[in-house]
């Protein structure tokens, strides 16, 4: 009886079994496999030796380093913004009564708008062309070359995309957290005396951590990720614009015109991989005491 | 600190539109006296809570006024009222132990008030004594029992000496045996502190119970006043004779007729000087003394046996409600195939009211 129920069990996790593994788990080792193979040739399917090679190729790479860097840049900048910027929203969005409905679907449009279409948007904004400054520039009556110019400009403008992309998410989430803490420990705190300051600090904060604990967690694995939002700003070759990121430098090494460099690709998608692994460890090591699970 | 309550009435907008304002609180006037506890006594839905928040400052009134003392509150807002409030469900903060939770308040006093941490610790420690849960001051608020948390919620709300300690059904959510022990120790911590303090129920046995006064009401108003024997002995309307006692008043239909009372065929009392009107007469349980001459025959319906008294369960085709009730003497013998029971009334345990404004006669 055990073992025929053993085998149905198996019957019934063999689709998603069978999924995984194609599209995940062999893939993963692929990827490990490909990392140590030295001078690897995709078409001859032959290569040099094993060992760490290409894991020195891509360290010495200048525009990897280019690439971590911008992407350091981007995490530290976008998701303690984000974050910050999206609970005082939310916390706006709770307490007002008058077109509550409205202001939340507002802000949650750019969740459901294309990124590219987003991109299009930004370019109006700040893209200087023949025929205009840009509108930013019209308004700041400033000169700056947002798009092609300074690296700073740049990054500036690339974290106030991806901030704004990702934080209708993030209100979506705390908005529906702080809805879910019990109005009579904000009416105790008022009989007790405690200012707004102190009532949002010692009381609505720790009631919610658990929710902001998740989304910088998730927000620093996002962040890592970045790619596509700066391919709809600068195009796709962002070396040239020396904007690439970890992702888009993964991405360059297989499929642009010096791609087909598969050991490399794979070295550097499991150097982000330890990245985010560190990052995640020390976010979970760092909050477990701070973070207060009900 | 006397409270006093100024024709205070409040007012929630209807949710339709074109629908009546709903009066939770209608024309309150009453008067606290000063380091008593008081028993705000009611059906649900009458009004009760609000008449707490009112009090405490999280409501506004609509009109009228709350006075501390000389002292108007009305529009101070609770922080500046020095009340202590204590909810039907705690409230307690859960990601803080118990001594953060007793200290919290103190934490929010402000200038000359303010004390340093070792005042606040000594002040909690010595506040937990009063509530005994002084041993479990690192717990977390998950980690207690219902009785404990409500202990560590009555301790948050008196830690800072409040002028005022207000409870919500403090006692709704613990079981039968730990509500009459907890009842037992709210009457204590409030004569150790003497506080003026005010607390609500549903539960007219609690409220007799413990308060020196309590106050019935229903539909947003006061129906009487008093302490808890006199509200009973001297009901003033029908509603407050039938909310008082357990078992409940035996309700009749019945009427004064020639200075005397009558239910159905049968004069059952003197009412001399009354004039002829029809009436509700309502009988206590322990008002009934079986004689086989009384005036007031029944239906034998059957005898519970309690011990020390018995209840005789009968009906009669007058009476309101599925049966009569009557605690009597245990002394008293009833034959098991007893068909009717006759009964003599004891007088100051019948009160009769008006047919129609349902006030006491």
């Amino acid at each position: 009886m055990k073992k025929k129920n053993n085998l149905k069990a198996w019957l019934y996790l063999l689709p998603a079994i069978l999924f995984l593994g194609v599209f995940m788990i062999y893939p993963l080792i692929d990827v490990c496999i490909y990392s140590v193979e030295e001078n690897y040739a995709s078409i001859a399917r032959t290569y040099t030796g094993i060992g760490l090679g290409n894991f020195r190729d891509v360290l010495s790479d200048r525009l990897f380093i280019q690439a971590l860097k911008n992407t350091f840049i981007l995490v530290a900048i976008t998701v303690p913004v984000s974050t910050g910027l999206s609970l005082l929203i939310a916390l706006c969005l709770s307490s007002i009564k008058v077109l509550k409905k409205a202001f939340q679907t507002i802000y949650f449009l750019p969740y459901v708008t294309n990124t590219l279409a987003v991109g299009l948007v930004f370019m109006i904004l700040f893209d200087k062309t023949e025929y205009t400054k840009g509108l930013v520039n019209m308004l700041l009556r400033t000169d700056i070359d947002f798009i092609d110019g300074e690296y700073w400009m740049k990054m500036m403008v690339t974290c106030l995309y991806t901030v704004w992309i990702v934080m209708p998410f993030k209100i979506l989430i705390l908005t529906s957290a702080l809805a879910s803490v019990n109005q009579e420990y904000y009416k105790a705190a008022k009989v007790d005396g405690a200012s707004s300051a102190r009532i949002f600090r010692k009381i609505t904060l720790p009631m919610i951590s658990p929710t902001v604990f998740y989304l910088i967690i998730t927000g620093f694995i996002g962040a890592f990720k970045a790619y596509s939002d700066e391919v709809a700003l600068f195009g796709t070759n962002l070396n040239a614009a020396g904007m690439n990121t970890i992702v888009g430098y993964v991405y360059d090494m297989l499929y642009s015109d010096t791609g087909g460099r598969y050991g490399n690709a794979a070295a550097a998608a499991l150097i982000l991989f330890a990245i985010v692994f560190t990052i995640t460890y020390i976010n979970l090591k760092f909050s477990s005491n701070k973070v207060q699970y009900m | 600190m006397k409270v006093v309550l100024e024709n205070l009435t409040k007012r929630f907008p209807s949710r339709n539109k074109k629908g009546e304002d709903v009066i939770a609180v209608n024309d309150f006037n009453f008067e606290i006296p000063d380091g008593q506890l008081i028993g705000l006594l009611g059906p649900s839905g009458c009004g009760k809570s609000t008449t707490l928040n009112l009090i405490s400052g999280l409501e506004e009134p609509t009109s009228g006024k709350v006075w501390f003392g000389d002292e108007d509150v009305t529009r101070l807002p609770p922080e500046a009222r020095g009340v202590g409030l204590v909810f039907q469900n705690y409230a307690l903060y859960p990601h803080l132990t118990v001594e953060e939770n007793i200290i919290f308040p103190l934490q929010n006093l402000k200038g000359d008030r303010k004390m340093t941490k070792e005042e606040m610790h000594r002040k909690a420690l010595e506040t937990a004594k009063l509530v005994q849960i002084d041993g479990l001051m690192e717990r977390k608020p998950k980690e207690l029992s219902g009785g404990q948390q409500q202990r560590v919620a009555i301790a948050r709300a008196l830690v800072k000496i409040p002028r005022v300690l207000l409870l919500d059904e403090p006692l709704s959510n613990l079981d039968a045996r730990l509500r009459l022990q907890t009842r037992e120790e709210l009457r204590r911590i409030q004569r150790e502190t003497g506080v003026t303090t005010i607390f609500v129920t549903h539960d007219q046995e609690e409220a007799m119970s413990i308060s020196d006064l309590i106050i019935v009401m229903k539909d947003g108003k006061v129906h009487q006043i008093g302490k808890p024997q006199e509200v009973y002995d001297e009901p003033v309307n029908l509603f407050v004779a039938q909310f008082l006692g357990t078992p409940q008043i035996n309700v009749f239909e019945g009427e004064i007729r020639n200075g005397k009372v009558r239910i159905g065929e049968e004069d059952v009392l003197d009412a001399e000087g009354r004039e002829d009107r029809k009436v509700w007469v309502g009988i206590r349980p322990e008002g009934f003394i079986p004689d086989e001459q009384g005036p007031l025959t029944c239906r034998m319906d059957r005898v519970e046996v309690m011990g020390r008294d018995v209840s005789v369960v009968s009906t009669h085709e007058k009476m309101t409600g599925k049966c009569i009730r009557s605690i009597v003497s245990s002394e008293n013998r009833f034959a098991p195939d007893q068909e009717t029971v006759r009964f003599r009334l004891k007088p100051h345990k019948v009160f009769l009211f008006d047919r129609e404004s349902e006030e006491r006669v």
